[in-house]
């Protein structure tokens, strides 16, 4: 039997799958059917200081006709008056008990006004408190939201205020928009914080209409950064999330979050650490109804895999995560095309001439043309099999020739020992020795 | 005719007419051109006999640059509309689309081109090309079919005075008057005429060459000729009864349709195609979308032999025509009006010299077809007698005027020609390559003069 439940920051939940604090789970109507269809929790939409928003504030990337590669949003905290979320939360969490309900919050940064809030949720009877430190538009402009995220010493200060009172699991949720994801993290762990939630979205504008030069989302001829989320995001996401995950200060369980749009996104973040995963864009792009296949796709998965919970895959991925200089410089690897699979599109021939060694011959046959990898010249950067339209057509293949393994760390030390100094000349010939050959 | 079709009513006509590859939305042309891999030196581009760069114009149609993507198919084809609508594609471009290799649906290619030309259309021409500067040498251009059109296109944009001689009140050859109505309508050639008219190329219609003017006057009025010319009439079948009422030639037959005077085309009730080429499939679908109650296809050999494409024969049985495989016409029965055509049923002998097997005659196997109207659709005669008026051609012997595969010069080397007349009948397209190359062909000659 597969259990998929989990327990992030003592916040559990039957499956992974929480909705993030965003538009989805903005209601009690949403929140209680999302929980129907199968979802193991949600963070609820921000609640906090009274808000305004304007009318048109998404903004969406489409990519080779696919809708929305990504989305931005200008979109603000909850802009429904905090008594009635409150007393939506308490009503949705008795009707869902098993459900993992945590509340977003973000207030003015007062000690006493987060004191207040903080009671007034836990009296919800939710389960975490997770603190949006992230919104990088609308809000970071009145002192909070991604301000706070961007200045260790005022997360640390802020969390510490929730922390002090707050009886219930308290995540915070990180911005992006810095250079060095660990400093804010380890400021949230050292005010105590239970869990890191991140990403949250990043700094964007989306794109300029070209007819009217108006910027996207326009709001009467305006517009302005917003916060850039969905599946062009995910790269990022699973970047600052692994930073997070390794840093042995912060060591805190972690919900992911960013671009995750099914169960193999989830796994993702799952295998880099992750206890559970948040989902914003796909909802919206689709509804709730995506949780059945994130379901039933991941537990099919850990089957064939023979795993049964998911405490045996979290994080199965990190000690993968290494600086380039302790990669193997002669782990050799070359492109081979599988004649019997090519379509002859020829796009492997375009790549490699045009963008990176010219190592892929050309010729007419019958008609159309072979394409062909010069092997001696191959430098194995897999742009080809990366460009190729036909699955396993163009593998690449470690060419074992007896060179033992050597990272850049290791060369450096031996030159160094042996008095080298690291030139174009010193370096040709230790590539020469091993039979590798720039041009 | 003894026994006509009754007319049926006008919605019924446009229904049945109606075209068979509706036109692309642009969303849906987006969402197709983005399935395109881009291929670099496509397959697709190799098997369009005009080498139309196919995955760059399809490439600038997902990046809305629909101007770019018409430049880019003219650059190679000036009768891109016809031949995105009338093109074997599924033996051509789509044939060769590299998905068939990965067992998917190839591109759409001839879809997505009829897209790019009509918007082209729609918005009015707007100016692609510019024209050379007047070089003061005069052409003079016989047809004004695919090859003719392309011929003069590219000439005029080479900086040639250009003037087209078509014997047809309405011009465009067997673009406007050849082509099913279900695959192209009329008013789509003439956009095509429209278009090369707007290069400064001058048409003379009603121009009948060898009757209101000799060839050796053109040839002294102009500095070089092309012939463009095509073929002649549906051959005669030789059979006993071939001059009774309800006797047509194929082409003749599809011209009246062409008109789209639906209502003024007689069919017989029951109608016999003699022949199984591409054009006997037009001939029969037409019939039967008139109103025909039965349409059979009348055909020596097997459908193993037969030249029509598997999707015209495809497009035929959906239209319910009836195919008499291994049947010879004997004669054509009746008094005045066409009765029946006695058939005789065949067996395949052993190949001839092209290759292909010999019907041959099972004794004693003769009966009767009841039929009130039979269409010869057994090819087209080369315009052999004119051609050979014309002095300093060499006529092959199949009618076709022989010219230099790259130039094409005839052995007159004043006299270049392209298209059917040389080819002894292909299709538009590759009418529509020969008319471009025979221009520089003629650019060549007349800069070494």
């Amino acid at each position: 039997m597969i259990d998929l439940s989990i327990n992030c920051a003592g916040i559990k939940s039957p499956n992974p799958f929480w909705l993030a604090s965003a538009p989805p789970s903005n209601s009690a109507y949403q929140n209680c059917k999302a929980f129907e269809q199968g979802w193991g929790g949600t963070v609820w939409k921000t609640i906090g200081e009274p808000v305004m928003n304007v009318f048109n504030r998404y903004g969406g990337l489409d990519y080779n006709g696919q809708k929305i590669f990504g989305l931005n949003n200008i979109e603000l905290i909850s802009d429904r008056p905090i008594e009635i979320n409150l007393k939506e939360i308490a009503e949705t969490k008795k009707l869902w008990s098993d459900r993992a309900v945590i509340v977003s919050l973000m207030v003015e940064s007062k000690r006493e006004t987060w004191h207040e809030i903080v009671k007034r949720t836990i009296d919800t009877g939710c389960d975490g408190i997770e603190l949006n430190y992230g919104c990088p538009h609308g809000m970071s402009e009145r002192g909070m939201g991604a301000v706070v995220g961007q200045v260790p010493e005022y997360c640390q200060m802020i969390t510490e205020w929730v922390t002090e009172i707050s009886t219930i699991p308290v995540l915070v949720k990180l911005t992006p928009n810095v250079s060095n994801i660990q400093l804010p993290a380890r400021a949230a762990k050292s005010a105590g914080a239970h869990g890191i939630s991140l990403i949250n979205t990043i700094n964007s504008i989306i794109g300029i209409n070209l007819d009217t030069f108006e910027l996207k989302p326009n709001v009467g001829g305006l517009g302005g950064h917003g916060g850039y989320a969905g599946p062009a995001v995910k790269p990022i996401a699973l970047h600052l999330l692994s930073q997070v995950a390794i840093d042995p200060e912060v060591n805190l369980p972690i919900s992911g979050i960013g671009g995750i749009s099914n169960w193999r996104d989830a796994l993702e973040f799952i295998l880099l650490g992750a206890s559970s995963v948040q989902v914003c864009t796909a909802v919206m792009h689709h509804g709730f109804r995506i949780v059945e296949d994130m379901i039933e796709g991941m537990s099919n998965w850990m089957e064939s895999k023979g795993f049964s919970s998911l405490d045996q895959v979290r994080g199965k991925s990190l000690s993968r995560i290494n600086d380039f200089g302790n990669f193997d410089l002669l782990n050799k690897t070359i492109a081979r095309i599988d004649q019997s699979k090519c379509i002859h599109c020829n796009l492997c021939y375009i790549a490699c001439e045009d963008a990176a060694h010219q190592c892929i011959d050309l010729t007419p046959v019958n008609g159309h043309n072979k394409t062909e990898v010069r092997e001696k010249d191959c430098v194995g950067c897999a742009l080809c099999s990366l460009v190729c339209p036909v699955d396993n057509c163009i593998s690449m293949v470690r060419i074992d020739d007896g060179s033992a393994s050597k990272t850049w760390n290791q060369l450096t030390e031996e030159f160094r020992k042996s008095g080298k100094p690291m030139t174009w000349e010193n370096l040709a010939e230790f590539q020469h020795k091993h039979g590798i050959e720039i041009h | 005719m003894k026994n006509i079709a009754p007319k049926l009513p006008v919605e019924q006509y446009e229904k049945n007419f109606a075209e068979l590859h509706p036109p692309f939305t642009r969303n849906s042309a987006v969402i197709e051109a983005n399935r395109c891999l881009y291929c670099y030196d496509s397959p697709c581009m190799k098997a369009c006999p005009t080498h139309i760069d196919i995955s760059t114009f399809i490439k600038k149609i997902s990046t809305g640059n629909l101007l770019g993507s018409a430049k880019t198919i003219f650059q190679s084809n000036w009768v891109a509309l016809t031949c995105a609508k009338a093109c074997p594609v599924k033996v051509l471009c789509e044939g060769a689309c590299v998905y068939n290799a990965k067992d998917e649906k190839p591109i759409e290619i001839g879809r997505l081109q009829r897209f790019v030309i009509d918007n082209y259309f729609a918005k009015g021409m707007p100016t692609l090309f510019q024209k050379a500067e007047k070089n003061g040498k005069t052409i003079g251009i016989v047809g004004s079919g695919p090859a003719g059109l392309a011929c003069g296109a590219e000439l005029a944009l080479l900086g040639y005075d250009v003037t087209i001689y078509e014997s047809s009140d309405i011009p465009g050859g067997l673009n406007t008057w050849g082509i099913a109505p279900y695959k192209m309508r009329r008013e789509d050639s003439l956009k095509e005429v429209e278009l090369v008219k707007s290069f400064g190329v001058e048409i003379k219609t009603g121009i009948m060459i060898g009757k209101t003017i000799q060839v050796d006057e053109l040839l002294k009025k102009h500095d070089a000729l092309f012939l463009g010319v095509g073929l002649g009439e549906s051959p005669q079948l030789s059979l006993p009864g071939e001059e009774l009422s309800g006797v047509i030639g194929a082409l003749e037959f599809i011209e009246k349709v062409k008109t789209e005077n639906w209502k003024n085309v007689q069919v017989g009730k029951k109608v016999a195609v003699i022949g199984a080429g591409n054009t006997s499939i037009d001939a029969a679908t037409e019939s039967k979308r008139l109103g025909a109650e039965q349409v059979f296809i009348v055909y020596r050999r097997s459908n193993v032999e037969m030249s029509a494409y598997d999707f015209e024969y495809d497009l035929a049985k959906k239209d319910g025509i009836v195919f008499h495989f291994l049947t010879s016409p004997k004669k054509i029965i009746g008094d005045s009006f066409v009765e029946g055509v006695e058939c005789l049923k065949m067996k395949l002998g052993e190949p001839d010299i092209k290759g292909k097997r010999k019907p041959v005659p099972i004794a004693g196997s003769e009966f009767i077809l009841p039929v009130d109207m039979v269409i010869k659709a057994i090819g087209q005669e080369t315009k052999s007698s004119f051609l050979n008026s014309i002095s300093g051609l060499t006529i092959d012997d199949e009618g076709c005027v022989v010219v230099d595969q790259v130039s094409y010069q005839t052995t007159n080397p004043k006299i270049f020609a392209g298209g059917d007349c040389i080819n002894g009948g292909k299709e538009v397209v590759n009418a529509a390559y020969d008319g471009k190359r025979a221009a520089h062909g003629i650019d060549a000659y007349i800069m070494k003069k």
